[in-house]
């Protein structure tokens, strides 16, 4: 259904290197952290891109670049056709207007001095959009209660609210400016179980009745499963397997979807008791000096387990590009093979 | 070894009875922990689970006697028969590591950054057996460090915390608790700084140490999936109480306590393609100060009745071993196992504070006459499937409707 349409927001071989300095008084730099190296999305109008993956892999840094927040270091991020990527605050400002991010920490992202009012109402000031005090005020009721919140208190603090009713206040603040894409970094993460799922229906409701677009950043493969309409799996900077959801918790092709799908343990005695698990060995390498070719080689468990020496010689040398396993499904392995999992 | 010798080899291994806890504040009281029983047999896996605030935490630091001095803890904490309660620091220390021991959710603050690993395994030994040469117990820590998984262990044992990653030292964690070979191994959110694929590591590495040890573990954790796959028992805390406890099968095909199924329906599931909608529970979990009298669930229930907010409900047996507290088990059990049928699913998150239906409909009203003028509102989305439109229309929303109707 997306794949006819134009896509709103085009990322193409972003990158996001941090540099490293070394010690003593002339700060030489001496390496780079590649956070996000080289890479490719594609949101659709109306759609729901689960971006996934573990620590360290370079998600939330993709999402600040695609806004600017950090800019990118090369690449190109275009937004219905503009380049992002090398404009100034100045330049950015209209654009923010459709491109909004909704933190993970609801403790951090809200000034503790401001009542609710205030927060919710700033962006609106900022870009002049209200005419009066009274529209002002009105819009705020408006937005408040758009995400189920009382607006009777909207003049309390952030501090007088739950973890779950801040982060719907997040919400609040980055649809003020009525955006088309919202950026979700983790929105969920910080909050309970019982509170996350209530976050969870609002957004879906939200991008119903708003008609919008969300990248969702998380690292729960079960809340993206539950809310995405395409999945995006990240390692170490790159994009290694892209997929329409079901198909990628189906049929996942690269040995890293199949090793994360498999480590999430059910909340069923009994089919979390007789599933067969691939336990990965090791941790992430570090992004400042990734392994040559492909950059899973050193924890996958095909290359451990079934390659022959004279296979594995690819994996070493030559980095895998995304292919095609099928309708809008692509993976990033030499010797990619569908596997089901759960 | 008084405390060792005065053991009774019939006692359950743990026995944890009306455990109470309560920290003075400026606020008042806390009370934190509000009457938990349980007894753990030998080779049994316990699950407590709850959300934050819940106190299962506190209840496991009580255990171990490692509360702060300001805390008061009263009831009983039965080790092999044994009152734990009251004892002092060294005597405590006896039990510490070597009958009951401890891992903590933060490996990179539950090691000291500034000894080798190998050396505070080597401590742990040498507090339970001063007669241990040094040979002896650095063969041993380096075996411990094998045994968890860390490899070339002989050469790891000289490295610092710092030279780990988060999972490596977790590991480290798991083989000083299981140095001594303890009965009972309690640990706290022992994965849960960690990423998935190294949760399943590390999950795979407890699982070692238990059949190493033969010891029992008790397992706080959040994760409902953590719990599905290891634990033999689950015990569901709320507001400092054990609200249900059950065999694990019980408890997630068949709970009694509206707030256990609440809470197996708020959680999206990783396994169904089906796009159902999450049964959220409104509101947020109570504070823990000043609780009023009834049922601390009563105010997010959607099973609430006049009745439950007239006394805390008591543990009944539901079926065998399996105990629930609430007094509307028969109207949860017709659920079946279905939070759905029980919950509201367009539940809120507007219960700070009280509103009238009235308020909202006037709310509906002025927001409905400010869209058309809108020079925001006009902007639309300039694809026809995705314009739904403006937010001004927001105040339709289903939420906000069945919202009135609950009160």
């Amino acid at each position: 259904m997306t794949a006819t349409r134009e896509p709103i927001l085009t990322v193409r071989g972003l990158e996001k290197h941090f540099p490293i300095k070394g010690g003593g008084l002339i700060k030489r730099v001496v390496g780079a952290v590649r956070a996000v190296d080289g890479l490719d999305l594609d949101l659709y109008p109306g759609e729901v891109l689960g971006l996934v993956g573990e620590s360290g892999c370079g998600k939330s840094t993709t999402g600040r670049a695609i806004l600017n927040l950090q800019p990118a270091t090369g690449g190109s991020v275009k937004f219905e056709g503009r380049e992002l990527v090398g404009l100034d605050r100045r330049a950015m400002r209209p654009l923010r207007r459709d491109i909004q991010i909704v933190f993970q920490d609801p403790y951090a992202s809200l000034n503790p001095r401001l009542p609710v009012f205030d927060i919710v109402a700033e962006p609106l000031i900022i870009h002049g959009l209200t005419k009066d005090e009274a529209e002002l005020r009105e819009r705020v009721r408006t937005l408040v209660e758009t995400v189920g919140l009382n607006p009777e208190h909207t003049n309390r603090y952030p501090a007088e609210f739950s973890g779950g009713q801040r982060q719907r206040i997040g919400i609040a603040r980055a649809l003020a400016l009525e955006p088309k894409v919202l950026v979700l970094d983790e929105p969920v993460s910080a909050l309970d179980v019982s509170i996350q799922a209530g976050v969870i229906n609002l957004l879906e409701d939200l991008k119903e009745r708003l008609g919008l677009s969300y990248l969702f950043i998380a690292h729960d493969l079960s809340v993206v499963r539950h809310i995405s309409d395409r999945v995006a799996v990240m390692y170490l900077g790159k994009i290694i397997e892209v997929a329409p959801r079901d198909e990628l918790f189906d049929r996942p092709t690269h040995p890293y979807t199949q090793a994360l799908l498999s480590a999430i343990p059910l909340p069923d005695p009994r089919m979390e008791r007789s599933r067969q698990r691939i336990i990965i060995t090791g941790d992430v390498p570090s992004p400042a000096n990734p392994p040559s070719g492909c950059r899973f080689r050193t924890r996958c468990q095909k290359f451990a387990g079934e390659l022959s020496d004279t296979q594995r010689e690819k994996c070493i040398t030559v980095e895998p590009p995304l292919e095609s396993r099928g309708p809008a499904h692509q993976s990033a392995c030499h010797y990619a093979a569908a596997t089901k999992v759960l | 070894m008084t405390i060792t010798k005065n053991t009774d080899p019939s006692a359950p291994l743990l026995s944890v009875e009306d455990l109470n806890v309560r920290f003075p504040t400026e606020d008042g009281l806390v009370h934190a922990v509000r009457g938990v029983d349980y007894t753990l047999r030998s080779g049994e896996v316990l699950g407590i689970v709850g959300e934050s605030g819940s106190g299962k935490s506190v209840t496991s630091l009580a255990v171990m006697g490692l509360l702060p001095a300001s805390a008061r803890v009263s009831g009983s904490v039965k080790y092999r028969g044994q009152e734990l309660l009251g004892q002092g620091d060294r005597a405590m220390s006896r039990v510490r590591g070597k009958g009951v021991s401890m891992i903590f959710q933060d490996p990179m603050t539950s090691l000291d950054p500034v000894y080798r690993v190998g050396y505070q395994i080597e401590e742990t030994l040498r507090v339970h057996d001063s007669k241990l040469s040094s040979k002896a117990a650095q063969a041993r820590a380096a075996d411990l460090l094998g045994m968890v998984g860390i490899p070339n262990a002989a050469e790891r044992v000289r490295s610092y915390p710092h030279e780990f990653s988060g999972g490596m030292r977790q590991r480290v964690v798991i083989a000083i608790a299981m140095a001594n070979q303890p009965d009972v191994i309690i640990a706290d959110e022992p994965t849960t700084a960690l990423d998935v694929t190294v949760q399943a590591q590390i999950l795979e590495v407890l699982q070692t140490a238990l059949s190493e040890t033969g010891a029992a573990m008790v397992l706080i954790t959040h994760d409902l999936g953590v719990v599905a796959g290891i634990a033999d028992r689950v015990l569901v805390m709320y507001a400092g109480r054990p609200v249900e406890i059950g065999g694990v099968e019980d408890i997630y095909y068949q709970p009694r306590m509206p707030y256990t199924l609440g809470l197996l329906g708020s959680l999206p599931r990783l396994d169904s393609s089906t796009k159902q909608r999450l049964t959220p529970i409104k509101g947020s979990p109570p504070s823990v100060v000043n609780m009023p009298p009834g049922c601390p669930f009563a105010p997010r229930c959607p099973l609430h009745v006049a009745e439950c907010d007239v006394a805390e409900p008591d543990l009944v047996e539901v079926g065998g071993g399996h105990t629930a507290a609430c007094i509307r088990i028969d109207e949860v059990r017709k659920a079946g196992g279905e939070a759905a049928a029980v919950f509201d699913e367009a539940a809120d998150d507007r219960l700070l504070g009280s509103e009238q239906p009235a308020d909202l409909a006037a709310a509906a009203g002025t927001a409905d006459a400010g869209a058309p003028g809108d020079p925001v509102g006009e902007r639309t989305d300039p694809t026809p499937q995705a314009g739904t439109g403006s937010l001004l229309d927001a105040t339709t929303t289903p939420s906000t409707t069945t919202d009135g109707d609950r009160r």
